[in-house]
């Protein structure tokens, strides 16, 4: 009797967006909750952790990508106005911004060319096959243009979409320890190399360091997406690929 | 209603952007062209008001769970991944890291060369190697 009623409420779940959302959400908030023991240690970064608790929830119960997607997607569509949004902090750190436009536009470009270059060569060095080195090549950039890019110069545009967020993830982790190794303490210095190697997760990092290394990692975010998507298929062009 | 209005003219702004780049055929994404115009805006206007600060605060606040539907996507690509784990591993994790070392290193040379700030500069000491 039990059973099939189990059986047909399993049916309606997995069916309905509702189940994609709300694993999404409560694996989020365990991570974070984890986050916060760890004593905000970047090791146990809320994006990886709830990352592995959701791949592992779905392996286990047979659960394909596509069908977690249909709920997952609500959560994914507020990065569209969570780009927007960082017009906000970036303002209030106008003053900052006009001191240091000129070198902020300079190590803009070395980054965005650096990210891009040093992907392509150290993929190939290892015998990377040309599609994932061209799914490499973007994956500074935040995930729709890094996509967009991917497409366009011969890479896999979904694999580049995790490339990307193992990226994020990797400059969040090491980021704050690097800069720390390098002895640079300007948190503006700081927020610009995180917004531009590690993008949107890196600028949520920065947010939990301080505000102003979040807003110019949002600003380096949202600058390296125009220059990525300018430079990087010309430099393809450029090593002859 | 005030958090509604903010994150209302958070996507008005990202509507409009769509709309340009594909009238435009930009090679940007339409949220980045978004948060340029609003910008713009703000600096036409000079302040932020309230109901935007609120939106736009709450969502930054939790950015990094916009990310995880994406990351969760890796176990689509499990055997790319497994066939070529050493190339992207290495090459993803070096890449990462150089890019901040150098992005870090010109930005801090560049404004101490560029845009001197007597007060903060000397309590840096700038020892990067």
């Amino acid at each position: 009797m039990n059973e099939p009623v189990i059986t047909d409420i399993w049916v309606y779940l997995s069916a309905s967006p509702l189940l994609g959302l709300t694993i999404t959400l409560i694996a989020y908030g365990m991570a974070y909750r984890l986050y916060l023991k760890a004593n905000s240690s970047p090791f146990a970064n809320p994006v990886l952790v709830s990352v592995i608790l959701l791949i592992v929830l779905l392996l286990v119960t047979g659960t394909s990508y596509s069908e977690y997607f249909e709920g997952a997607r609500f959560v994914h569509f507020l990065l569209g106005p969570a780009t927007v949004a960082l017009a906000v902090p970036l303002y209030d750190q106008l003053s900052r911004l006009k001191a240091l436009w000129l070198p902020v536009t300079i190590s803009l470009f070395c980054g965005v060319v650096v990210a891009a270059g040093s992907s392509i060569g150290l993929a190939w060095i290892l015998g990377g096959s040309l599609e994932i080195q061209m799914s490499l090549a973007p994956k500074s950039a935040t995930a729709p243009v890094a996509m967009g890019i991917s497409e366009t110069i011969g890479g896999i545009p979904s694999l580049t979409a995790v490339l990307v967020v193992i990226t994020g993830i990797t400059g969040a982790v090491t980021g704050t320890r690097l800069f720390e190794l390098m002895r640079i303490r300007d948190d503006s210095v700081k927020g610009i190399a995180m917004g531009v190697a590690a993008h949107g997760i890196g600028t949520a990092r920065a947010f939990q360091v301080s505000n102003q290394m979040g807003a110019f990692s949002g600003l380096a975010m949202a600058l390296s997406a125009f220059a990525t998507a300018l430079v990087v298929p010309w430099l393809v062009d450029l090593i002859g690929i | 209603m005030n958090f509604l209005n903010g994150i209302t003219l958070l996507l008005a702004y990202q509507l409009v952007g769509e709309v340009t780049v594909r009238l435009l055929g930009l090679p940007i994404p339409g949220p980045v062209l978004g948060m340029v115009m609003l910008f713009i805006t703000l600096l036409i206007r000079g302040y932020t008001p309230e109901p935007l600060n609120n939106a736009s605060s709450a969502l930054l606040s939790h950015l990094s769970l916009l990310f995880v539907p994406a990351g969760v996507g890796m176990m689509v690509h499990f055997d790319r991944i497994a066939s070529e784990w050493l190339p992207i591993t290495l090459a993803l994790f070096f890449s990462t890291l150089i890019t901040m070392v150098v992005t870090a290193a010109v930005m801090h040379f560049t404004s101490q060369w560029l845009s001197p700030k007597p007060s903060s500069q000397s309590a840096e000491g700038g020892h990067d190697e």
